[in-house]
């Protein structure tokens, strides 16, 4: 473990997570609403948005999933001092963090079980940009409609027609955090 | 501050409960498990709810208290004087004013707006729970959708009352999927659940669940095509503000039958009364 691992948290780790907290709520809460998530510097290629959420929600009994580049041993080392989560494979992990391409393909993730569709994986998507344009979407959350930058399309219509299953996703970009639960209907923009 | 922990509950304790309430907001009605903790105040008491908003709370919230609508009863005073003391968040007795409100059994009258979180205290979190004894049975229902028993209950309230005589706790189906509890706020305030602008946030500390309603969820009160859905009130205007569409609280008033009644939501009754609005055993500029 190199010293870089040590640093980089939390300053105050009580009232910054729960800012923190209350940005991912919100962010879940109103899909296609741009959030920022600050507070913390993870080593590269994590992003902030990403390093702020997983030091909120993440511990030991949390297993993460690091898929592509950011599966490299600076990220891992800064996760394990900062949070204790341990690593597992995909189908075995709560949180998900990775590219869209390198989390494919998606079917490894918990879905959840019918009698307890909470047991199911949240995916955090880091993206090279993050914008209100694109997809259009209605559901829980949305007064009418919303439009959020997606990766695809066809991934969350399939994901959202195994509600009330499926994966949350929360997608990171810099500083900035969206979200999408599996409750929302996507439609081409 | 004390020497607690930033609003009481230790760190591992709030991410345990955050993932919880995330994943209800996820799947909107859904009774999500978590392992809630002994907290300085006996069951049944809000435990749940005290939980959720502390959860919630940053050191910038504004927190309101109300039980039964009223911020000035037990309850309300204590847990409020409990996160002035543990979190150092301000207070507030103003609904438009706060952040996060959490409730026992009432929805404020005044119109929530985004930003806000409306956290409930809930006792009995399953609404199937006195028709199905089974934690196992109850989860298979929700699973598998099938609430014809809930209906079957409505059913025997109007074959023996003629009408649902529910009054509180009154079942609501939300987004088309799961039933569930709104707790046991009167089913006047059942409409206010549906397409509200506010986070929706349901603690129940004993039984160990939290459910939530994103903004803009919708919430349909179940009923009959030909027994459709009532919000019912006491059939009065607020003796005090005159108010005549908010929900109200019968006050005996002697023991030879006088009554009064009063709005159960003390802050809307007094900024009514502030106004300038006097109702039947109201004395004009009696407002504090």
């Amino acid at each position: 473990m190199t010293p870089e691992a040590l640093t980089g948290g939390f300053t105050n780790a009580a009232t910054d997570a729960a800012i923190a907290f209350r940005a991912a709520l919100e962010a879940m809460a109103r899909p296609g609403t741009l959030h920022r998530m600050a507070g913390v510097i993870p080593p590269a290629p994590l992003s902030p948005a990403a390093g702020a959420l997983l030091l909120t929600l993440a511990d030991t009994t949390t297993p993460v999933h690091l898929a592509g580049a950011v599966d490299c041993p600076a990220v891992r080392d800064w996760i394990t001092f900062h949070t204790g989560a341990p690593f597992a494979p995909a189908d075995q992990a709560d949180f998900a963090v990775g590219g869209w391409a390198a989390l494919q393909p998606l079917t490894r993730f918990r879905i959840g079980q019918p009698d307890y569709p909470d047991r199911s994986t949240t995916l955090i998507v880091e993206l090279p940009a993050l914008s209100t344009t694109g997809a259009t979407l209605r559901g829980p959350g949305i007064r009418y409609t919303a439009q959020l930058s997606l990766p695809e399309i066809a991934a969350f219509r399939a994901n959202r027609a195994l509600f009330p299953l499926g994966f949350d996703c929360y997608f990171t970009s810099g500083d900035t955090l969206a979200a999408l639960p599996r409750s929302t209907l996507v439609e081409e923009a | 501050m004390s020497d607690y922990n930033f609003a009481y509950l230790d760190e591992q304790t709030k991410r345990m409960i955050r993932r919880a309430i995330l994943k209800g907001i996820a799947v909107p009605g859904y009774q999500v498990p978590f392992a809630s903790r002994e907290m300085p105040m006996p069951y049944g008491w809000g435990t749940g709810g005290v939980q959720v908003t502390a959860a919630c709370l940053t050191p910038d919230d504004r927190l309101k208290v109300i039980d039964q609508g009223a911020d000035d009863t037990t309850n309300a005073v204590s847990i409020r004087k409990f996160f002035q003391r543990s979190a150092g968040v301000a207070v507030t007795e103003a609904t438009a004013e706060a952040t996060v409100i959490q409730t026992r059994h009432r929805i404020p009258e005044t119109p929530l707006c985004e930003g806000q979180i409306l956290v409930y205290q809930v006792p009995i979190p399953e609404p199937l729970r006195f028709l199905e004894p089974r934690e196992t049975e109850t989860r298979k229902m929700h699973e598998l959708e099938e609430y014809g028993l809930m209906h079957v209950k409505l059913y025997e309230d109007i074959a023996r009352h003629g009408t649902i005589a529910t009054a509180y706790a009154y079942p609501v189906k939300v987004e088309e999927r799961y039933v569930m509890d709104p707790s046991p706020i009167p089913k006047f305030d059942n409409p206010k659940l549906s397409d509200n602008p506010a986070i929706q946030l349901f603690g129940a500390g004993r039984e160990q669940r939290i459910y939530a309603l994103p903004p803009y969820t919708q919430v349909v009160s179940l009923d009959f095509e030909d027994h459709p859905f009532e919000a019912s009130k006491a059939p009065h205007d607020c003796d005090l503000c005159g108010a005549g569409d908010s929900y109200l609280d019968e006050v005996i008033t002697d023991d030879r039958g006088s009554r009064m009644y009063v709005c159960s939501d003390t802050d809307f009754c007094a900024g009514r009364r502030a106004a300038g609005h006097v109702g039947r055993l109201g004395q004009p500029g009696a407002a504090e």
